[in-house]
């Protein structure tokens, strides 16, 4: 009796001192992660608030009619063409599209590409009543679509129309860029790239075709080539009335 | 000598009774059998796109929440300010209260692009925004009305009631300060952005709830029967008669702020003058028939004593109310965001143009039937309780107006 209740007492305390030292090594891992110095973050890893991602469009390289940072968010993230078939023109969604401006009093033109400007202090996160809409520590702002309940009342507070609703059931959807009937979306900046230590999509397509007029990098890291771009040439945010310290920014007007 | 205050259920054993709850009833299935259509396929079958977000089914939701919290104003004159005269309508008013706040809310809810994940918006908050703060606020106002009502209805509660209508009265003015800031706290829309939103939709609050109060009541009185003396109706619509005043006077401060700031022209001109649907709505429907033919029916020396004249002075002014929300939820969306200012803007996604929105039938279903559930819950409420005073004659109101006679 006593022998069992014994060697029960032994398996117990066996165990215990396997589950310990691996809740040890689960606690100690991510900072064992952290020191690593490849600049990819291994998949698990929380983001950090030491990068910031940002895009710098050069308009002056923005050709008008050129559309392939469209067409190459388009195919990356499964949007556009004819994945939305039931919708309207004004219904179907779009994460990033072509403007074009002209200045009415001077008739200087330009063209550049329009999408989230992933803002610092994102006006469709502070009006998301359940937290769906969220900007990730590195600032990318993005949607949870487990717990957006298609409000749309980030749709009214995006200065940038930048966001959409989906209208109707989809399918054949990218497994790395989730879309769903009755939630909002938006470019991600595509994620599943960056955190594969990738550009996105866009960034990739327009230097692919050596327009070069879009520069992907940390915000954050001075030697970074937007980094060195932002600081070297003049550069706006589009309403920088608003004060949204957006990570998107624009060269040439 | 003052005759007794009896609060009796009405019979509610005539055809017309049973039309009425039939005729509700089948509104709401109706609606119900839009909503299912609509959250089967989608909003691709809406009116409703990426650039107008927000349709008919809101400016009916927040015609309900707004109404709502007004049509408490009457409990909380005969109850916060101690006017006598008010008192025996403080149940009708709190019923239409809980009433009209749940029709609304149901159709917010059902409109949503998930309204099954109801349990998500009630469990995760962002209380940075105005919409969680909302769903707390209505579901708050929604109790302690409830509770305001037994305290006024319940012998032994009665010595509490005047705490609770303190309490009801304060929540519902912070109530609609948050339906208000739904579009004041909107930073980046021409149509939006203004502290004024606020105090402005409590005061339409104080006109639309006003309206449907008298509506429903003199419904109520006429239907079954009931004596409905003039002193009431009298002070009501007067009482409405100043709330459009009001509501004027918010609207005309609101636009003429914009039209001192050169960035806010352009939405100006597009409300005031060449917005097509949205300018006719606002200067002939809400400012005309809405607000000044029904003011001039309230005033006038013979018609304003007119029982048909007043309700029709109150439909009017739930006209005005339509039109009012649509030019400031649609008209509001429909002008586009300024991105450039300075520029022309041209894109394949309707960037500096003007947007339009033709709300489908389903949409309006919803809508209606939002209404409908409003006006069922009343009905079947004032049948098996004791919200309505037997008589509403001067006599018993204010002996000092039937004194006076």
């Amino acid at each position: 009796m006593s022998e069992s209740s014994n060697l029960t007492d032994i398996a117990r305390r066996n165990f215990l001192a396997r589950a310990g030292a691996a809740a040890g090594a689960a606690a100690i891992a991510p900072g064992v992660f952290l020191s690593a110095p490849a600049s990819a973050k291994p998949v698990g890893e929380a983001v950090t608030s030491k990068n910031r991602w940002g895009i710098l469009v050069d308009t002056n390289k923005c050709a008008s009619g050129c559309n392939d940072c469209v067409t190459a968010c388009e195919n990356e993230n499964g949007w556009g063409r004819n994945d939305e078939p039931e919708s309207n023109a004004q219904q179907k969604a779009h994460w990033i599209r072509t403007v074009d401006i002209k200045n009415k009093a001077t008739g200087f033109t330009r063209t550049l590409p329009m999408m989230c400007q992933h803002c610092e202090t994102p006006p469709c996160v502070d009006v998301c009543p359940t937290g769906a809409s969220f900007r990730r520590a590195d600032g990318i702002v993005l949607v949870d679509k487990h717990i957006c309940i298609g409000c749309r009342y980030c749709m009214m507070a995006c200065p940038y129309k930048a966001r959409s609703f989906v209208h109707e059931d989809l399918h054949e959807q990218k497994p790395w860029a989730p879309r769903g009937k009755g939630t909002v979306e938006s470019c991600t900046m595509c994620v599943q790239r960056v955190d594969n230590d990738k550009v996105p999509a866009c960034v990739e397509a327009c230097s692919a075709e050596n327009h070069n007029a879009l520069i992907f990098g940390d915000l954050y890291d001075e030697n970074s080539e937007i980094s060195k771009a932002l600081k070297t040439h003049d550069n706006v945010e589009i309403r920088a009335d608003l004060g949204l310290n957006t990570g998107v920014r624009y060269r040439g007007i | 000598m003052k005759l007794s205050l009896n609060y009796r259920e009405i019979e509610g054993k005539s055809t017309g009774f049973w039309v009425l709850l039939g005729g509700l009833a089948l509104i709401i299935a109706l609606a119900g059998g839009a909503t299912l259509f609509m959250e089967h396929e989608g909003h691709y079958v809406t009116g409703m796109n990426n650039q107008i977000v927000w349709g008919m089914p809101h400016v009916f939701a927040i015609f309900l929440i707004v109404a709502a919290s007004g049509a408490l104003n009457v409990a909380s004159i005969g109850t916060v300010f101690g006017k006598p005269l008010y008192k025996p309508l403080g149940r009708l008013s709190g019923l239409l209260a809980v009433a009209l706040l749940l029709g609304g809310l149901v159709v917010l809810v059902l409109d949503l692009g998930h309204p099954d994940r109801l349990i998500v918006a009630m469990t995760y908050y962002n209380f940075k925004s105005i919409f969680a703060w909302n769903i707390i606020l209505y579901n708050g106002f929604i109790a302690i009305t409830i509770v305001y009502l037994w305290m006024m209805m319940e012998r032994k509660m009665n010595k509490y009631y005047k705490p609770a209508g303190y309490v009801a009265f304060v929540w519902r003015l912070i109530l609609t300060t948050g339906t208000g800031s739904i579009f004041g706290f909107l930073v980046a829309r021409q149509a939006y952005d203004a502290a004024i939103m606020a105090p402005m939709f409590v005061i339409m609050s104080f006109a639309y709830g006003l309206a449907v109060f008298i509506l429903v009541l003199m419904a109520a009185y006429n239907w079954t029967n009931r004596p409905l003396g003039d002193a009431v109706l009298y002070r009501l619509k007067n009482l409405l008669g100043v709330f459009i005043a009001a509501v004027l006077y918010f609207v005309a401060v609101f636009n003429l702020t914009n039209l001192y700031a050169t960035e806010h022209h352009g939405i100006e001109r597009f409300i005031l003058l060449d917005g097509g649907i949205f300018t006719k709505l606002f200067w002939i429907v809400q400012i005309g028939i809405g607000s000044l033919l029904p003011m001039a029916m309230i005033y006038h020396p013979t018609i304003g004593k007119s029982r048909p004249a007043i309700a029709t002075a109150a439909a009017l002014v739930i006209v005005g109310a339509f039109a009012q929300l649509y030019v400031i939820l649609i008209g509001g969306q429909a002008y586009p965001l300024v991105l450039f200012p300075g520029y022309e803007v041209t894109s394949g996604f309707f960037d500096g143009q003007v947007n339009s929105y033709s709300p489908t039938i389903w949409e309006i279903a919803l809508g209606v039937g939002g209404v409908a559930l409003a006006l069922l819950i009343v009905t079947i409420a004032v049948r098996v309780l004791r919200f309505l005073p037997e008589t509403l004659e001067d006599a018993v109101v204010d002996p000092h107006a039937a004194g006076g006679k």
